[in-house]
């Protein structure tokens, strides 16, 4: 399968180019309209956005793996990220990670059978004070328990 | 105390451009702009006293005037908001709630370097921040606050909202130029410092969202009666994110010099349920611990918080009680480093592993009477031996909750296991709303 831009998204491509002062800094940009666009960054998207950046895949694939919101195995269409650092650990995120792991019947990294529900640990998402806390795909959920937990998980198909 | 601050955050609609107008938003930059030469800007933040907010201090003033005025290449200024730092959570409210009072201050710091060009470095992981960033940057633009001979005085701007992908390092200067270039997240060598050779090599300033944010109300109201407040060296005001076993945790604004314990158990209602204070860390994850005894005449300043042995850092205030383990806690802080190392310098990339490992094992019923030296070893090891701060943000909390729980460890270690069975993350706290 060729891995290429839609019309539309080569567009946004050139359109977020030409607002740095130097092409390479769109990378990062860059990368999120190919995750986007690809669902993930397997080789074949790595070499593509080389091409189109004029640098080598090793260099890109080197930035891909270095952050953590670059997914480089296709993943689930809800990403839960439960927040494992101390003040969400101090707030119960532990008993909130078990309880997702037994409801969804998977572990850590693992995606449920039907494609729904990813589930990953991260660090601190600068919501301590309303710990504990996850994020799902783009958005921030709040001082859970199991029942909102139950509620938010049954509200995503 | 006038706050400054969170001066906007309550009113309805705060972050539009109209609500922040309507509360004086913006005439600060006008002043400068038509005004002000950017020799007088500097020298009036210096007056101010302002210091950097994201964990080092450094004056701010002082910050802008390193950068060379005779450079023919471009200057950049970057407002680091990647706030990442566990335990605090300040910006991400400023971000969302008065993206115009960040805005304001970076076209102002900009101004000050004259940088033609401006960069908001937003964490990945806050996409909703990012679209409210993006829109008061696209409404600004609207307005010819950026853009090409702002007010008629043919000075030129362009401000570029700019999205991370997930990396705490890059919270650090150098490291997030590295990822603003488009590379990994890799800290550089300072000298040369970024006011002389930044962003693609060129003159560049990385300032903070809270030191930004209090720009346009030093520029209304004058240096002088911002240096009114606070302390002799700390200046202002500063945000304190309080996270942990606090009943009221949350966001507050408080004069620099406004005593710790009062602070904890008048403003934050201190600790809930009856229990009592075990420790605190008080400037962010990479601080180290104290403990209740510790605190008793510290005021939060930048100065008394090192007297007492810790740092005041991001404000990034997390709060334990008498039923957690700080094993535990030592491990879930230390674990935290060993996942974020960058992995530049050997120091740091091994040794956040084996301090997590070690920490882990006693936790777990396996440690040994001598890991708490080993411990105490690596951190030591790490200690100013590496590129940039993160090797000793890791290095000086590991060492605290050693030096200041030892019979705690040993404990655990005689006992074969955790002893604190109730330990941390098993009990909810109740809080008030």
């Amino acid at each position: 399968m060729a891995v290429e831009f839609s019309p539309e998204t080569l567009e946004k491509f050139h359109e977020t180019v030409s607002r740095y002062p130097k092409k390479e800094a769109a990378m990062l940009p860059v990368l999120y309209l190919a995750q986007q666009e690809f669902g993930y960054l397997g080789p074949e998207a790595i070499d593509y956005i080389a091409k189109l950046m004029g640098q080598s895949p090793a260099r890109v694939h080197g930035v891909v793996s270095f952050y953590t919101m670059y997914n480089m195995k296709p993943i689930g269409r809800h990403h839960i990220q439960v927040c494992r650092t101390l003040s969400c650990a101090l707030g119960g995120a532990e008993k909130i990670t078990d309880f997702i792991k037994k409801k969804l019947a998977i572990e850590l990294g693992q995606t449920t059978a039907d494609g729904r529900f990813t589930l990953s640990e991260v660090e601190c998402l600068a919501s301590c004070g309303t710990a504990p806390m996850m994020q799902i795909n783009d958005d921030y959920y709040e001082n859970l328990n199991e029942e909102k937990v139950t509620e938010i998980l049954d509200s995503l198909k | 105390m006038e706050k400054i601050l969170l001066r906007n955050i309550d009113a309805a609609d705060s972050h539009t451009l109209a609500a922040y107008q309507a509360r004086g938003g913006y005439r600060a930059w006008e002043k400068v702009v038509r005004s002000m030469k950017p020799e007088q800007l500097i020298d009036e933040v210096k007056a101010s006293g302002l210091r950097g907010r994201g964990g080092a201090g450094f004056p701010t003033g002082m910050k802008w005037s390193f950068v060379p005025k005779d450079n023919p290449k471009p200057k950049y200024l970057v407002c680091n908001a990647d706030e990442s730092e566990p335990g605090t959570f300040k910006d991400r409210l400023l971000i969302e709630k008065d993206p115009h009072a960040i805005i304001e201050g970076t076209l102002i710091a900009a101004f000050g370097i004259q940088s033609h060009t401006a960069f908001i470095y937003i964490r990945g992981e806050m996409a909703f921040g990012t679209r409210v960033l993006e829109q008061a940057a696209e409404e600004v633009k609207r307005a010819g606050f950026t853009g090409k001979n702002i007010f008629g005085s043919g000075y030129d701007l362009d401000l570029i909202v700019h999205r991370g992908a997930g990396a705490y390092i890059c919270g650090e200067e150098t490291a997030l130029l590295s990822s603003l270039e488009g590379g990994r997240g890799w800290p550089k060598v300072k000298p040369p410092f970024p006011a002389t050779h930044g962003l693609f090599g060129c003159p560049t300033v990385v300032n903070n969202v809270e030191t930004l944010a209090a720009l346009p109300w030093i520029i209304d109201h004058g240096a002088a009666a911002y240096a009114a407040m606070g302390t002799e060296k700390s200046k202002g005001t500063k945000l304190f994110s309080v996270s942990g076993h606090i009943s009221k945790p949350g966001v507050y604004e408080v004069e620099m010099g406004y005593p710790f314990k009062k602070f904890l158990e008048e403003d934050c209602g201190g600790v809930p349920n009856g229990r009592k204070l075990k420790g605190v860390i008080p400037g962010g994850g990479s601080m180290p611990v104290l403990r209740p005894e510790e605190i008793e005449n510290v005021n939060l300043d930048y100065e008394s918080v090192q007297a007492a042995g810790s740092l005041l850092g991001s404000g990034g205030v997390i709060v334990m009680d008498d039923s957690t383990c700080m094993v535990r806690a030592a491990w879930n802080i230390s674990r935290f480093y060993a996942h974020e190392s960058c992995g530049q310098c050997s120091p740091c990339r091994e040794g956040c592993h084996w301090m997590e490992k070690i920490f882990h094992r006693i936790e777990h019923g396996q440690g040994d009477k001598g890991d708490m030296d080993i411990i105490l070893n690596v951190s030591g090891n790490i200690m100013g031996n590496t590129i940039c701060p993160f090797g000793d943000a890791a290095a000086m909390p590991a060492a605290a909750f050693i030096k200041k729980y030892r019979d705690e460890f040993e404990q655990h270690i005689v006992e074969s296991g955790c002893t604190v069975r109730n330990g941390y993350p098993s009990i909810g706290h109740s809080r008030v709303a």
